[in-house]
């Protein structure tokens, strides 16, 4: 065939292309894809659960109901404690490190897959937005769990606590009172716990993927995990 | 005039491991004609697989240059190398190198994809190619749940998907049973008879050298001899003999 004609260059892929090679890939990775987003839902149940519960426990004070012991020790004047601080931090940490570190493993796997597909005339830009694609499915996925499960939790622990005075001055919305830090609501917080999870599942696998696609299709196929 | 499909010219590459540097190519110049049948044969770690990736652009060379239909590989933009590769060489592998996610049919239309082939007519022709190596009822199967063999004559379907003029093979045989391998080399000779399609081979498989136009024997990175088919029959009946 038209051997002797010079060489074109390669044409991108129609977006809805990608969408479709990118959907089919989780669906037959079905298991592999669980335990990755389950990662990413632990992580952000993680966070979601500690940081509600610690707004909980400051909206509760403020109506002061709060009559437990640990709020009689630790809680200071501005009605946040700097463990409740590290707390949250220190999750922060946890579920960025998790998350990171599952979509890395998930990536590594799949780089003889990356040169495989070079070998066949993907461009580097493609080998990225499906990635892109899969782990934004999945860090949404995973983290709208994962944020339910922990706001679900913490309402337990708050139900144990309060009782149902708990639903009285439940931090539902946005707040700001005087004598405190901005509260954050509930609702704002599993929003927050998505655009997170999302935001780490991408980067945590796009940035392997890309580095990945930069390799000459014969070293990425010799890696063997 | 022989019409030259590949040339190298003076292509060394060193891989580097820390302050180690490994010479794999050293110095290879190799001109190989249209419809020709090439065997790169020659002792493990001699270079024939580093050879194989630099004459199919998926590795680059240290020095020298290597020249597909005339055009200098070393001087194409990444779109260039990426149609290159998706439209004029089928790549098949010692060990498959099959999309785990995809069925064998999804294997043999994903070239065809990023061709874009529209739906229809890839779909078809997937179809086709896959009746022609024999796994008309296994189409639709996960690489997962076919066999050695089968595996491989999905690679050569899907190494064909673009119509290449050359076939570049890295010991598709040595995975194999004998009698699997010989079917899988007849495939391949059956392609560069009937379509003449180049093909350039690595291997060990001694089963290979009848089918071969001429073998390159490779050692230490440097091409040691070159055999024409006449020099080969001979040796082909004491191998033979050994079997
Ligand atoms: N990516 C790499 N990094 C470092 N050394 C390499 C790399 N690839 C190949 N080599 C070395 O280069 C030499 C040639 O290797 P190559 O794979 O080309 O041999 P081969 O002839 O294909 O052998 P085999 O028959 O076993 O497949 C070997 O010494 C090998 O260890
Ligand atoms: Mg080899």
């Amino acid at each position: 065939m038209n051997q002797k004609a010079p060489i074109e260059e390669q044409i991108d892929l129609p977006f809805l292309e990608s969408l479709r090679i990118s959907f089919q890939s989780l669906k037959i990775r079905f298991g592999r894809s669980i335990i990755t987003t389950a990662g990413i839902t632990l992580g952000i149940a993680f966070l979601v659960s500690v940081w509600t519960n610690n707004e909980i426990e400051f909206a509760l004070q403020e109506s002061g109901r709060s009559t437990d012991i640990t709020s009689i020790d630790e809680t200071s004047e501005q009605g946040i404690s700097t463990k409740d601080i590290w707390l949250i931090i220190m999750s922060l940490i946890v579920c960025v490190v998790g998350i990171a570190n599952s979509m890395l493993m998930a990536v590594t796997e799949r780089f003889r897959e990356i040169g495989t597909m070079k070998c066949l005339g993907a461009l580097d830009g493609f080998v990225v937005r499906l990635f892109l694609l899969e782990s934004g499915f999945q860090g949404f996925a995973g983290a709208l769990i994962g944020a339910l499960i922990g706001t679900l939790g913490a309402i337990t622990l708050g139900l144990k606590n309060y009782g149902l005075d708990l639903f009285f001055y439940f931090p539902l919305l946005p707040a700001r009172p005087e004598n405190g830090p901005m509260q954050v609501g509930v609702l704002l917080l599993i929003l927050i716990g998505c655009v997170l999870g999302m935001i780490l599942a991408v980067i945590g696998s796009s940035f392997p993927a890309w580095r990945a696609a930069k390799l000459p299709p014969a070293e990425a196929m010799r890696t063997e995990v | 005039m022989p019409d030259i499909v590949v040339k190298t010219e003076d292509v060394v590459k060193e891989y580097r491991m820390g302050s180690n540097v490994l010479r794999a190519l050293d110095g290879i110049n190799i001109e190989i004609e249209r419809g020709e049948y090439i065997s790169l044969m020659g002792p493990s770690g001699s270079g024939k697989s580093t050879l194989f990736n630099m004459i199919g652009a998926l590795d680059r060379p240290t020095e020298g240059e290597v020249y597909i239909d005339g055009q200098n590989m070393s001087h194409l933009s990444q779109r260039q190398i990426a149609a290159f590769r998706c439209h004029r060489v089928g790549y098949i592998f010692q060990s498959y190198n099959l999309l785990n996610v995809r069925t064998a049919h999804g294997n043999v239309t994903l070239p065809m994809i990023f061709a874009g082939i529209p739906e229809k007519q890839r779909n078809e022709k997937a179809e086709k190619l896959l009746d022609r190596v024999g796994l008309g009822d296994r189409m639709y199967h996960l690489p997962d749940e076919l066999s050695g063999g089968q595996r491989q004559r999905v690679a050569i379907a899907r190494a064909l998907a673009n119509d290449p003029s050359i076939i570049l093979a890295d010991e598709p045989t040595a995975n194999l049973d004998t009698i699997t391998g010989r079917e899988i080399i007849d495939l391949i000779k059956q392609l560069n008879t009937e379509q003449g399609v180049t093909v350039i081979s690595a291997t060990h498989d001694l089963k290979m050298l009848d089918v071969s136009d001429r073998i390159v024997d490779i050692r230490d990175g440097l091409v040691e001899r070159i055999r024409n088919r006449d020099e080969i029959e001979i040796q082909v009946g004491e191998v033979g003999g050994h079997e």
